[in-house]
């Protein structure tokens, strides 16, 4: 896929927003990962089976695609190990105060025209803008 | 179980699995292509924009025609966010996501996808994601009670 194809963007944005489609026309629920990802980790949560049902989905579906076509995928992460816990640690802790993430926020609120929403995105945006940034003068990684 | 939970069920597992194919056809599980995007001041890859325009696009309009209905297909209501207001928690809960998805190229949805390939980088991100969500969810649900032990006490 080279970068200047558009199609494939357009076409996997769509195919997500059907997803969230599907998910609220028929069970009346938010496609918001972090959500619901979070809601397997707390054992008080009522909700769980539904959560179970779309992750198992999530990660299979990615099990297929990776043995089918890996470049997919493309995991050329060059970044130290530490980088990619402490990144991991931000966008777990931010996701849960910031009550969502991409999807969530990004693609169910907006579209709800939630000013929350637009809000969130508009500020994880900027500081993913100044995190990338920074980290290429830095030079860590790259 | 009967059968409109059970119809749930397949359904969510039917939307995971459509939101991870369009994860991966976008370009949203490849970690260098996203912090390309992310660095506008570099080499700047403008492509994943359409991710979320033809997402939003999709469920912007269906959206509309969906919330007219009284009730989802299979269940009594809705389940959508109830509060609208902006403060600074959510604010500084959204710089920080950003933060960590910059630096690492993962948000949440392509991290559990990309995690099934068992690379070792990917599963250590979504370990640490899953160790932060449980430190805010934990944190939270302590100072929660604190709140609640102090209002009794005040009574």
């Amino acid at each position: 896929m080279s970068e200047t194809n558009l199609v494939s963007p357009i076409v996997g944005g769509a195919m997500i927003g059907t997803a969230a489609t599907l998910l609220l026309l028929l069970t009346g629920r938010i496609a918001g990962i972090s959500g619901i990802v979070a809601g397997l980790l707390n054992a008080r949560e009522p909700d769980r089976a539904w959560r179970v049902a779309f992750v198992a989905g999530l990660f299979g579906m990615g099990a297929v695609l990776a043995a089918l076509w890996p470049a997919g995928f493309a995991i050329e992460i060059t970044r130290p190990l530490w980088l990619v816990l402490v990144a991991g640690l931000l966008v777990g802790f931010g996701s849960r105060l910031g009550n969502g993430c991409t999807s969530g926020h990004g693609v169910c609120g907006l579209s709800r025209l939630s000013p929350r929403s637009l809000a969130v995105t508009l500020t994880f945006i900027t500081t993913g803008i100044i995190a990338a940034t920074l980290t290429r003068l830095a030079g860590v990684g790259a | 179980m009967n059968t409109s939970r059970l119809a749930t069920l397949v359904v969510a597992a039917i939307a995971g699995a459509l939101f991870a194919a369009g994860l991966v056809v976008s370009g949203m599980t490849q970690p260098a292509k996203v912090v390309g995007f992310l660095d506008v001041f570099g080499n700047w890859d403008p492509s994943l924009a359409l991710v979320m325009a033809g997402a939003v696009a999709v469920h912007f309009v269906a959206t509309r025609w969906i919330l007219r209905r009284p009730a989802p297909v299979l269940e009594q209501r809705f389940r959508l966010p109830t509060v609208s207001h902006i403060d600074g928690r959510l604010l500084v809960g959204g710089a920080l996501f950003g933060v960590g998805w910059g630096l690492a190229g993962y948000c949440p949805g392509p991290a559990v996808t990309a995690a099934a390939t068992g690379n070792v980088v990917t599963l250590a991100f979504v370990a640490a994601m899953l160790a932060g969500m449980a430190l805010h969810d934990g944190l939270r649900a302590r100072a929660e009670r604190g709140v609640l032990f102090k209002s009794r006490k005040r009574s």
